[in-house]
């Protein structure tokens, strides 16, 4: 413990830009991956396309994706944006089918009453199918929210400072204290992301929690 | 009015979903669709507010090319109810009711007035407004799907088999309860069931389909029932048809006779008849008793309430229905403030349904002859 006492700070400051590097890229990716769902949604030929090229850009491995950013995007090679664009990747890969799913588990007589009464085009899409589709979406922001908080340690590498620092500087100069904080202060935002969204998700689906109570 | 001229839906796979309908729903009745899968009757109804476009033909409203009207301006315009109420499972009831008012601009305030009001119409409890529709059964959701398709009080309604998901005990509150704000509001309504029995009791016309989208007949329900067109009518409106007729047939002075009767709490001492008529204060008939096998005053756990009971003013099939089902074979005829007039015997119904006619052949397309100019 007198490792982590002495360095209470530093792991602050770490968990801070962790949040940074983790957080935006979540925002970032759903905002994208929404309408990406939406087409794939709406346009059946494209979802196969849509889903396949997503799931491809998963496989690309981390570090290689984090050291392709500066030449792809022409930024800095320390810069924190090669960062957040490689995770806003990342989530939007973990996002499109998650999105093109939740709206078509909206029911088909739901829909149809809908537009039976005049709903048309983005009010229908706000106003029905994505308050419907909010349980699947948040289910699949769970887990590219915990995915962000692993990947994003990996940075570190690249020499973008956040949590995945204690582990490569434990590791470097052998102080498995410092590992093992590294690894709980990860786990523990990874429970802080996922309680926050499924905070959100229940303030949006009241409905939900009505069903549950009937049955 | 709606007017179907010549309409056709040809689907991209080939399939011709109907023909070539024409027909007219005329202002503020009730139209019903009846037939059999696949006789179009439901793409039929989606044609009107255009869900479907037909592929050729025109459907008019007052006159008016659809096909020439902003879509949504035109649904807005119609209430649309289907067969699982179609409720937005995210949306409290009040707020589903209020749908298509705040679709309109209405504000918050009126709409929730409006909304709060309808479902005192369609008989549901103001606290339910609160709840959402999965805390519902299916019998109130239905009711709140009325309540939505009549909130922007829309002079269309279109309604696609919306009573069919209920238990029929359910159906038939639900029927009369839509009968009774039709008599109240006098909306246009264009009605698909595969329910004959529903489409006699509902339509004021009722259009038998054939499958390919074909209309086989279009008249009022007495007279489909009395003279039906060819052998596909005659066997899709079914058994039982002479009896059901008589549902449109007025009683005539029915040969009442006075019945002896007891007042609940009082006893049967003395009385001789095998079967007593057994009346409360007011003379509303409540049940039968057998003098022989009660003694001492008469309770509620003894009577046998087996038989219907008939309006005066009803139809001959309410008043044999009565005859039929009394266990003293003596039919229970009432007042319209449910007051006993008498009793009466199915020999004698009969008599009176033999000295009536059958409708006339002249009642054929009634409504057609009403509707144009």
């Amino acid at each position: 413990m007198t490792w982590v006492n002495d360095h209470w700070g530093d792991i602050f400051t770490l968990a801070r830009s962790h949040v940074w590097l983790a957080g935006l890229p979540l925002v970032l990716g759903l905002l994208i991956a929404l309408p990406l769902g939406w087409l794939a949604r709406r346009w059946s030929r494209l979802y196969p396309v849509l889903i396949s090229a997503s799931g491809l850009l998963y496989t690309i491995p981390s570090l290689a994706m984090f050291v392709l950013m500066p030449l792809v995007l022409g930024t800095k090679v320390l810069s924190p944006w090669n960062v957040v664009v490689a995770m806003t990747i990342y989530t939007i890969a973990l996002l499109v089918r998650t999105v093109a799913d939740g709206l078509g588990s909206v029911p088909e007589a739901t829909l149809q009453a809908a537009r039976a009464m005049g709903y048309k085009g983005f009010r229908r899409f706000f106003g029905v199918e994505l308050p419907l589709a909010v349980p699947v979406i948040a289910a699949g922001l769970r887990v590219a929210a915990v995915s962000n908080v692993s990947i994003v340690s990996v940075a570190s590498l690249i020499g973008v400072a956040q949590l995945g620092n204690l582990l490569t500087d434990g590791y470097d100069r052998y102080i498995p204290e410092e590992i093992v904080a590294g690894i709980i202060a990860c786990v523990v935002l990874a429970l802080v992301f996922d309680g926050i969204i499924l905070g959100v998700q229940r303030l949006l689906t009241p409905w939900v929690r009505a069903q549950g109570a009937r049955s | 009015m709606i007017r179907f001229d010549s309409v056709r839906k040809q689907f991209p796979d080939g399939t011709v979903a109907v023909h070539d309908l024409t027909l007219t729903a005329p202002t503020g009745k009730i139209t019903v669709l009846v037939g059999p899968s696949g006789c179009g009757k439901t793409t039929s109804l989606r044609m009107v507010n255009r869900m479907i476009e037909p592929s050729g033909g025109t459907i008019t409203l007052d006159g008016k090319d659809t096909s020439r009207m902003n879509e949504a301006e035109l649904r807005r315009g119609m209430g649309y109810v289907i067969q699982h109420a179609g409720l937005f499972p995210h949306r409290t009831v009040l707020d589903n009711v209020g749908t298509v008012p705040r679709l309109l601009g209405w504000d918050k305030k009126e709409t929730r007035e409006r909304s709060r009001e309808l479902l005192a119409r369609v008989g549901l409890a103001p606290e339910l407004g609160d709840r959402y529709p999965s805390q519902l059964s299916g019998g109130q959701q239905q009711r709140v799907g009325v309540a939505r398709a009549l909130a922007a009080d829309p002079p269309v309604m279109l309604m696609d088999e919306p009573f069919s998901a209920v238990d029929p005990v359910v159906r038939d509150q639900l029927q009369d309860v839509f009968l009774d704000l039709q008599a109240e509001l006098g909306k246009t309504i264009i009605f698909v069931t595969h329910d004959i029995d529903e489409a006699i009791k509902l339509g004021d016309q009722v259009a038998v389909l054939r499958v390919g989208g074909y209309l086989a007949q279009i008249s009022d329900p007495a007279y489909l029932l009395a003279h039906p067109v060819d052998d596909f009518v005659a066997d899709f409106v079914g058994r039982d048809r002479g009896y059901r007729s008589l549902q449109f047939q007025p009683t005539p002075r029915l040969p009442l006779a006075a019945e002896p009767t007891v007042v609940l709490g009082e006893s049967t001492d003395g009385l001789a008849a095998p079967w007593v008529l057994v009346v409360d204060d007011s003379r509303r008939p409540l049940g039968w008793v057998e003098p022989a096998k009660v003694s001492g005053q008469v309770t509620e756990s003894q009577l046998h309430r087996g038989g219907t009971v008939a309006r005066a003013s009803g139809s001959l099939r309410s008043a044999l229905d009565a005859a039929l089902s009394s266990p003293s074979r003596r039919g229970v005829i009432v007042d319209d403030s449910g007051e006993l007039v008498g009793t009466v015997r199915a020999h004698e119904v009969l008599s009176l349904i033999e000295a009536t006619d059958r409708p006339d052949e002249d009642r054929a397309d009634a409504f057609a002859a009403e509707e144009s100019p």
